[in-house]
């Protein structure tokens, strides 16, 4: 099935965590987005020494399809379990495409409370942005086909890699 | 749109477009009702209780029998999915003028209805609501007749998951007035589809529908056999009606033999919870002690009813 060579999710990672431990401080939050964000943001976590908990998101309540789809199987529950008010936030997403969830992860942030800051971290950025949004930390930029998609994946190890999927349409 | 004819709730992909009753539903539906509601419970523990799902869409509450709980809890779960509320209490405005149940919903569909939430006296009065209105507009049973209530009934399965974890290894008693209550149908039919082995019905004769054990319920009329080791205790509403008509001998008599007390509870397992619908007849079906003692989780099932309804109105109106 793949057709190319993706990159290692783990050296990725690694490159993304030495781009965020200058500028994103122990008193940041960091919050994943469910799933594979989620991963990504318990593993910065351990790695740049923040204080308060990860916490979690599932944009399924803000998300701007679901007029079109209806609501996800499998509705995660979010988690942010620190102050959102005033505190530098970094959101964490496995790989940034439309910008479509970002915006729905920035809504719901929002009804937690005002942050000081949101930054986006990214472990791939793929392109093919709708909306005006960019991440100011990204692990590689992988160049896709419109019918191509990457997947972030766990093994029970817990080492992370990714997956190329093709449809047809 | 195409319902399916043996049970019009479905689509053409087996989602629920209507729900009317949780008999015939698969349980795959019933657990992503509660997975959602579980999502949904954090977002009542927010600053901001309110999600934009149902923004822009109009939900009217036609109660043709009147309810304060259940009505509410409908108005809240609606608002805070963002949705605009109507409340219509019908049997004070139109139907004393003589406007029919499909009228009334016609003109109501003209004011751009998107979801309309029923209660009403007559069983079945959902269904007939459900088979005429336009196909993009979604009907919740919020109580017909004797018939169902289905939502209560996933309220009592999300409080009981709660604080039970598993259905698997469950014995849940059903105890007062099985007859004429659509709570204990909706009950039976979520517990034996999600799994629970041992269901038990506990009342006198002449509340007990006949045949009920073809249900797969096992039927006590002693309190102190039917709640031997049962890990749940769902207790039923005596509705003052009853208490007065010759199926009773008096509501103290109805209290001396199936009034849940302390003493009675004692028989079911220490750890065992005690559910009611409400409104609570104190004395009645229930002793103050029991109803405000620490296995008492009736106040939490008015909080979980809310995430419940959330989550039946965001599947319905994404289908």
């Amino acid at each position: 099935m793949p057709g190319k060579t993706l990159p290692d999710a783990e050296q990725l990672l690694a490159a993304l965590t030495e781009q965020m431990r200058a500028s994103v401080g122990p008193d940041s939050g960091l919050i994943g987005i469910h799933t594979g964000g989620v991963w990504l943001a318990e593993r910065l976590h351990a790695a740049l020494g923040i204080a308060a908990p990860c916490g979690s998101l599932d944009v399924s309540f803000y998300r701007d399809d679901y007029e079109k789809i209806g609501l996800h199987r499998n509705v995660k529950s979010s988690s942010i379990p620190f102050d959102v008010e005033g505190r530098h936030l970094v959101l964490v997403d496995d790989v940034l495409y439309t910008g479509r969830t970002i915006r729905a992860a920035m809504n719901e942030l929002f009804d937690y409370g005002r942050p000081a800051s949101i930054r986006l971290a990214a472990l791939v950025d793929r392109g093919g942005r709708e909306l005006p949004i960019a991440a100011q930390f990204v692990g590689a930029v992988v160049e896709l086909a419109p019918g191509q998609s990457i997947e972030l994946t766990r093994e029970s190890r817990g080492r992370l890699a990714l997956v190329l999927h093709e449809s047809d349409c | 749109m195409w319902l399916n004819p043996a049970n019009p709730q479905l689509n053409r992909n087996g989602e629920l477009h209507h729900l009317l009753t949780i008999e015939g539903l698969p349980a795959e539906i019933l657990w992503q009702i509660l997975d959602t509601a579980q999502s949904f419970v954090g977002v009542t523990q927010r600053e901001v209780k309110k999600v934009p799902l149902l923004r822009g869409k109009a939900v009217f509450n036609l109660f043709f029998e009147p309810s304060t709980r259940t009505r509410t809890t409908f108005e809240i779960a609606a608002k805070r999915l963002s949705a605009d509320v109507i409340n219509l209490a019908i049997n004070i405005s139109s139907q004393t003028k003589g406007e029919t149940v499909l009228d009334t919903v016609a003109n109501l569909s003209a004011m751009q209805a998107d979801m309309f939430v029923v209660r009403h006296a007559a069983s079945g009065a959902p269904y007939l609501i459900a088979r005429h209105v336009a196909p993009d507009i979604h009907v919740i049973n919020a109580g017909d007749g004797r018939h169902a209530h289905p939502t209560q009934g996933l309220l009592d399965m999300f409080t009981i998951r709660h604080y039970k974890k598993e259905f698997s290894g469950l014995r849940v008693a059903i105890v007062g007035d099985v007859l004429h209550s659509r709570v204990a149908r909706s009950q039976i039919h979520a517990l034996a589809t999600l799994g629970c082995p041992e269901i038990r019905v506990i009342g006198p004769k002449t509340l007990l529908p006949s045949h009920v054990e073809n249900l797969g319920v096992h039927v006590y009329h002693d309190m102190r056999q039917g709640l031997k080791d049962v890990d749940v205790v769902m207790m039923l509403r005596l509705q003052n009606e009853r208490m007065e008509g010759p199926l009773l001998p008096s509501a103290q008599e109805f209290y001396k033999y199936y009034g849940l007390t302390e003493e009675k509870l004692a028989a079911a397992r220490p750890d065992a919870i005690v559910l009611h619908p409400g409104p609570m007849n104190r004395g009645v079906e229930i002793d103050s002690s029991v109803a405000d003692g620490a296995q008492s989780v009736i106040l939490p099932q008015v909080t979980f009813g809310i995430a419940i309804r959330m989550a039946v109105m965001s599947i319905l109106a994404g289908n």
